[in-house]
């Protein structure tokens, strides 16, 4: 099963590193990471994506809550939540592709934010699964490069992670 | 307001701290405070002969105290040589503060003369690590790497100083720091009342229990309150290898240890048993062996200070998160107070059956040698531990010798058996002994090691010398890498791959060399007087080479991926 476990530490030289340190050394998989400062700036949001059965994701919460500078994690899969993931992609725009392109990115609501006579940059942000759909519908368009900021998210209605 | 360099602020710190011996060796990046050592007369240094050693002192120590050890090193090849045992108190929750010189600050990231990123190295093997960025912050981040390193679960705490911070010229005005609260970082305090109530409850209701105590009872000092809520249950107790002494091992309830190596009656009852009260001890694969077919019939109740521990290997029934004695008085409490009392013979089946595996003597009998014939390691255990009474401080390095120690020293007492459990670290035991003797000159302190494990550390026959540590060492020398040739006998036919010793010194020549003395044993016949001599000389280093068969093996032997009771008793015998 996918997780998604958000992650508020000390905004410290070394603290992430023994975030993804610990990943590595116990077999934990990652399949996305972000993390920024948070709006208090001794502390940053981290947010990762695994997969693992009940026991692993048990594991998994309660190393990272023994890493020192871990001052409280949410597995946010476990409730109501909303996340969301931004991605940045370059697509040939050429031809027939460009006025395909161009629908595509409507149809998703994502936005074109750079042009070249050849090249879109398209801009598109919502649930992970959103954005590996759009990446099938231009299936026939040729990806130039593809940028993804890794899932982030919250819990739904009240419930806040804060200190 | 008192002014001082970071160099003094660390000597400083460690005497407000109560630090009475650091272990270390110097080098260019330690150098500010190894000047600031010699300055002062608190805190004194012993110099080790390999960085190594210095943390398995500081380690033996912490064993045998229960107060941090604390190291100090030079940076690069200072840093990296005391890996080794940052991993080996890491993996047995011993508390340690290891001190690293590092490059200056400007310097750092430049691949500069003795540069190593020491905290990237040690980051997986760490409870925590600290880098100083302001000299002022020095007190402060001490004060924090021993509360860390001693509370909670504790463990090896790294702090890489750079030398620029311990600059003599630049001062800052010093306090030691009364109070530490962080935030992020709260030690597990009280169990859950509702969890003791339910393992209670399982207790009360058990036909055939078992208690299971590990090193967590050491380390956080249960053991006196194990010991009563085994004698207030009558339930038979057993131990993990960390865990002996946790419990009176010549007492009758006391089953000895368990796991690969464990005794027979106590892998017996624990696959037979209906319910494990396992309280700080970990389930590791040495233990238990097999998961799946680990105690087919039994409940089980986990109590641990560490979440992580519960639930990592093994299915648990009952998980309770908490400080052993916290848990255990409130067991006991509990039980004081419950209507539903334990009938008195309630266990008389369970009893009869547990005697009937401890009178087999299974896997536990050897033929001690005749005159003239090669000596058993197991003769020469049992012979130590009657000469001291099974009062000593009994320290070993990894191998046969080990689990024959283990096996025959019988341990009444905590924090007395000191082994490298985790790890497995050959070397350990000298150093480790080392550490306990120099802070405890008046306790019997013996190194029960192997020719092997011996020579990984035996330069420090020099620091013995230097610093007048009269350790007492039985070198159980059989001539051979003996564990590794066990398993080479079982598993691949006897080919003896690289696990014999050839050039072995003549290690009697070797000790008197740094002045100390030493005798060879070849013949059971002279066993006795030459333990004797050995103990009676209580201020000198006296190494005992004993020759023993190289032929024995260690058992009983858990059958790889077999359930708890599946063991080799001897080379012919199998459960
Ligand atoms: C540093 C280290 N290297 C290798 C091993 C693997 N190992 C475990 S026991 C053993 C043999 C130990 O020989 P010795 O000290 O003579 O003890 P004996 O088994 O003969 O009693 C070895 C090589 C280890 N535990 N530690
Ligand atoms: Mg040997």
């Amino acid at each position: 099963m996918r997780h998604i476990i958000s992650i508020l530490m000390e905004n410290e030289a070394g603290a992430l590193s023994r975030v993804v340190g610990l990943f590595s050394q116990r077999n934990f998989n990652i399949e996305t990471l972000n993390v920024a400062p948070t709006d208090d700036p001794t502390l940053s949001r981290l947010t990762v994506t695994t997969t693992g059965d009940e026991r692993v994701i048990e594991q998994i919460t309660k190393q990272l809550n023994k890493l020192i500078d871990v001052v409280k994690l949410v597995d946010l899969t476990e409730g109501q939540h909303i996340e969301r993931e931004l991605m940045l992609v370059k697509v040939k725009a050429v031809g027939a592709q460009r006025a395909e392109v161009k629908r595509t990115t409507e149809i998703f609501r994502g936005q074109i934010i750079d042009v070249t006579p050849s090249i879109y940059t398209v801009q598109l942000a919502g649930h992970a699964s959103k954005l590996d759909a759009f990446i099938q519908a231009l299936g026939g368009s040729t990806l130039l490069e593809v940028a993804r900021t890794g899932v982030s998210g919250v819990a739904r209605g009240e419930k806040v992670l804060s200190l | 307001m008192e002014l001082l360099s970071g160099a003094d602020m660390i000597t400083r710190f460690l005497a407000d701290e109560g630090v009475e011996y650091i272990y270390g060796y110097p080098g260019g990046a330690a150098l500010h405070i190894y000047d600031a050592i010699h300055r002062q007369d608190k805190v004194n240094h012993i110099l080790v002969r390999h960085e190594q050693a210095a943390t398995h002192m500081a380690d033996g120590y912490a064993r045998a105290t229960g107060k941090p050890g604390v190291v100090l090193v030079t940076s690069g090849p200072g840093a990296t040589n005391a890996v080794t045992g940052i991993a080996t108190a890491f993996m047995d929750s011993i508390p340690m503060v290891v001190l690293c010189g590092q490059v200056a600050s400007h310097l750092i990231g430049e691949d500069a003369f003795q540069e190593t990123d020491i905290i990237g190295v040690t980051r997986p093997i760490v409870k925590h690590s600290f880098s100083i960025e302001d000299p002022s912050e020095i007190p402060m981040i001490l004060r924090k790497a021993f509360y860390i390193a001693t509370t909670g679960r504790p463990g090896p705490v790294v702090v890489d100083i750079p030398k620029d911070m311990t600059a003599p010229t630049e001062k800052y005005e010093y306090v030691f720091p009364k109070k530490v609260k962080m935030r992020s970082y709260t030690p597990v305090g009280r169990g859950h009342t509702g969890q003791i109530k339910k393992a209670v409850d399982l207790i009360l209701k058990a036909k055939r229990p078992i208690l299971y105590g590990g090193g967590g009872l050491v380390l956080g000092g249960a053991s006196e309150l194990f010991t009563q809520l085994a004698k207030k249950l009558n339930f038979p107790v057993t131990t993990s290898l960390m865990g002996i002494g946790a419990y009176p091992q010549t007492d009758r309830q006391s089953v000895g240890w368990l796991g690969m190596h464990g005794s027979f009656e106590a892998n017996q009852a624990m696959h037979h048993s209906d319910l494990v009260v396992c309280i700080g001890a970990r389930f590791d694969d040495r233990a238990t062996n097999n998961v799946s077919k680990f105690c087919p019939t039994a409940r089980i109740v986990h109590v641990d200070i560490d979440p992580s521990s519960i639930g990592k290997t093994i299915r648990v029934d009952v998980p309770i998160v908490g400080t052993a004695t916290s848990v255990l008085e409130e067991m006991l409490a509990l039980l004081d107070e419950s209507k539903t009392q334990l009938k008195a013979d309630a266990l008389v089946d369970w009893w009869k059956q547990i005697d009937a595996w401890s009178a087999s003597r299974a896997g536990r009998i050897y033929e001690p040698a005749e005159p003239g014939e090669t000596m058993k390691p197991q003769q020469v255990v049992e012979a130590v531990w009657k000469a001291t009474q099974g009062k000593a401080y009994v320290v070993t390095d990894v191998g046969q010798h080990q689990m024959f120690a283990a096996q025959y020293y019988k341990f009444d007492k905590p924090n007395h058996w000191i082994t490298s459990g985790g790890l497995g670290t050959m070397g350990f035991g000298f150093p480790a002994a080392m550490g306990i003797k120099l802070n405890k000159p008046d306790e019997e302190v013996v190194l029960i090691t192997g020719e092997g494990s011996f020579q990984m550390m035996m330069q420090e026959l020099s620091t013995c010398s230097q610093f007048g540590i009269p350790v007492k060492i039985i070198n159980l020398n059989n001539q051979s890498l003996g564990m590794v040739r066990q398993w080479q006998d079982l598993n691949y036919q006897a080919r003896h791959a690289q696990s014999y010793m050839q050039s072995l010194p003549d290690f009697k020549m070797l000790v008197e060399s740094y002045g100390h003395v030493a005798m060879k044993v070849e013949k059971a016949e002279d066993l006795d007087a030459a333990i004797e001599k050995t103990f009676a000389m209580k201020d000198k280093l006296v190494f005992l080479d004993v020759y023993v068969d190289p032929h024995e093996h260690v058992y009983p032997m858990q059958v790889p991926q077999g359930s708890m009771n599946d063991m080799l008793l001897s080379k012919t015998e199998r459960t």
